[in-house]
């Protein structure tokens, strides 16, 4: 009996816990969609620009320079509505800093929670995350690190340290995790050996306007997230008119988030069919478990009867304790399934940027307890008439 | 009270059993002897409507069984024939008052647990109220048998060997409570046995021939 709980608990937990990151998931990647049509970067490939530049996951694709990018990033274009210029490559303590405009903020409805966005160079605003996380305040100084690892040995020890001056609201999308400052901040990091080089960007770039970067044709960015002002043909040609004719490259996001799907969903689905299965098996262990019961209570259930007991009520009986057994098994399983989600997000949180929730329920749950309801009543229907059809007077005699 | 017409059953073709007519008035104790395979257990299963005889009819407080429908047989049981088997059996997860509860609660009858204390000390069994049925001694489970045959107040309580697994000194006590029991509940009281100790403790007696 306790071994088809486990067993009954072990696949609802299962199906539960796939419903409930499919379903987060889902979530997270529709909020950080941020209603962006296009992402431009280097040539590679078109899901891992998607998943750099907007998920903020896996290596950048390469960089593009501002000459090339120049058309895209200029105001004024007819069918863009914002283009805001990412570079990224750069971490501090796992979190990535991201040079860019004030405009992604629009994109995330972002607002600024304490201090002030970031100015002059080497000003960072950060993500509500790392305040909560990494406990940075305004006022603080870092220095960050190439890559996206922090083993301290690729520290850019030798630039100019970065200075937290304002602290976002938390929005639940990506940008809580993310060290925002100008793009200028990010060249100068990476140029700082060049003093002289420096030097000269010191005066130029100074204020972070789109207008600026566009002043050094031959620096480069990592991706522009593009929000179109409306589509139609045109749009949807923009892609493939920039894979064709430059050396850059479009990926429309919900397309390639698409692809994702697509991919996980195998994944999903065979686990989905071992839960499936490891429900179907507990329910057949369920019924042995019944039938075997039976044979132990054969005398009680004929007893029953002799004391007054309807046919009928025996039959209920049993299926009652199907169903008892069912409901106990889908409680265990949504408890472990919630507890996992919990274990899991602390763990999602801390390499993937994405916290999730064991607190959330869905719907779907419901139709699994209706789904468990069904296989418990099956389980008990066979052993049920069983009891139901003892016949009183044999089982007495027997004993 | 209790009366049985041409009663018949047959196991299969070859072996039927007849039984004898049978007339037990109100508050009658009867004493039913026969051997081993004479087909006393047959017979009080028929009187206790757990079988239906083929040809022949039992009437248990001026109802015909025959006429019962198969759940109306239930109810009726429960309510109006109290059973004592040879041993006594109770569903182990309940307790002693659970049992006796439940016998209430299938027959349909309102659960009174005065009535279950009662009938309990009555039979010297009072202080068991809450153990499981497991914890008694033989002698004190046939005892609970007892309160759960008389629980619903029956017209008529038929008793299987309810001696042979007793010494003779538990025997006699069992006997006693149940013709005392029986008589202050005002039921007909039907012994089935091949138990010789219980002979000359009854003045009606009924011997089954094999």
């Amino acid at each position: 009996m306790l071994l088809s709980i486990v067993l009954f608990a072990l696949g609802v937990g299962l199906i539960s816990l796939l419903f409930l990151l499919n379903r987060q998931l889902e979530e997270k990647f529709q909020k950080n969609l941020a209603g962006i049509d296009l992402v431009i970067g280097a040539k590679g490939s078109p899901l891992q620009l998607i998943l750099n530049s907007m998920y903020h996951v896996d290596a950048p694709t390469g960089n593009i320079t501002i000459g090339e990018a120049r058309a895209f990033l200029r105001e004024g274009h007819p069918l863009i509505k914002t283009a805001v210029p990412l570079s990224v490559g750069d971490s501090y303590k796992t979190y990535r800093i991201i040079g860019t405009n004030h405009k992604i903020l629009a994109l995330y409805e972002a607002e600024i929670g304490s201090g002030k966005l970031w100015e002059a160079d080497f000003e960072v605003t950060i993500g509500a995350t790392l305040a909560d996380v990494l406990g940075l305040k305004i006022g603080d100084e870092f220095h960050s690190s190439h890559g996206f690892v922090s083993d301290g040995m690729n520290e850019h020890s030798d630039s100019e340290p970065f200075k937290v001056v304002g602290i976002l609201q938390a929005t639940g999308s990506v940008i809580d995790q993310l060290i925002l400052t100008n793009t200028a901040s990010i060249w100068k990091v990476h140029s700082s050996h060049d003093m002289d080089r420096a030097a000269e960007q010191q005066d130029t770039v100074h204020t972070p306007q789109t207008g600026t970067i566009l002043d050094h044709p031959e620096e480069e960015i990592t991706s522009i997230l593009i929000q179109f002002s409306k589509r139609n043909m045109q749009t949807l040609n923009m892609g493939r008119n920039i894979n064709e004719n430059t050396d850059m490259m479009a990926a429309m996001p919900a397309y390639e988030i698409n692809r994702l799907y697509n991919m996980m969903g195998a994944g999903e689905k065979l686990l989905r069919m071992v839960a499936i299965v490891i429900v179907f098996v507990s329910g057949l262990s369920i019924f042995i478990a019944l039938f075997d019961s039976l044979r132990d209570r054969k005398y009680e259930l004929a007893l029953m009867r002799v004391m007054g007991a309807f046919k009928s009520e025996l039959f209920l009986l049993i299926i009652l304790e199907g169903l008892i057994l069912a409901v106990i098994g889908f409680l265990i399983g949504i408890f472990l399934s919630h507890i996992g989600m919990s274990v899991l997000s602390n763990y999602m949180e801390a390499s993937y940027r994405y916290s999730f929730s064991g607190t959330t329920f869905l719907l779907e749950e419901l139709y699994l307890l209706f789904g468990a309801l069904v296989i418990g009543l099956l389980a008990a229907l066979i052993p049920a008439i069983q009891a139901s059809n003892t016949d009183i007077s044999d089982t007495l005699t027997d004993s | 009270m209790l009366q049985t017409k041409d009663l018949q059953y047959s196991y299969d073709e070859k072996t039927v059993l007849s039984f004898p007519d049978i007339t037990c008035q109100k508050g009658e104790r009867w004493l039913l002897l026969g051997q081993s395979g004479s087909g006393k257990t047959t017979l009080l299963h028929l009187l206790g409507g757990l079988r239906t005889a083929e040809y022949g009819d039992v009437i248990v407080a001026g109802k015909s069984l025959k006429a019962l429908s198969k759940s109306g047989m239930d109810r009726f049981r429960g309510q109006n024939i109290g059973i004592v088997f040879q041993q006594a059996h109770f569903i182990k997860a309940l307790s002693v008052e659970e049992n006796l509860m439940l016998a209430q609660k299938l027959a349909g009858q309102a659960i009174s647990r005065e009535r279950i204390k009662d009938l309990l000390s009555r039979l010297n069994v009072e202080h068991k109220l809450k153990s499981k049925p497991d914890a008694l001694s033989i002698g004190e489970q046939q005892r609970v048998a007892i309160a759960r045959a008389l629980v619903n107040k029956p017209a008529v309580i038929l008793a299987d060997e309810p001696t042979s697994a007793l010494d003779d000194k538990n025997c006699d006590e069992v006997i006693a409570l149940l013709e005392q029991q029986a008589q202050q509940e005002e039921a007909t009281l039907l012994i089935v046995t091949h138990d010789g100790r219980l002979k000359d403790k009854f003045s009606n007696t009924i011997t089954l021939n094999s």
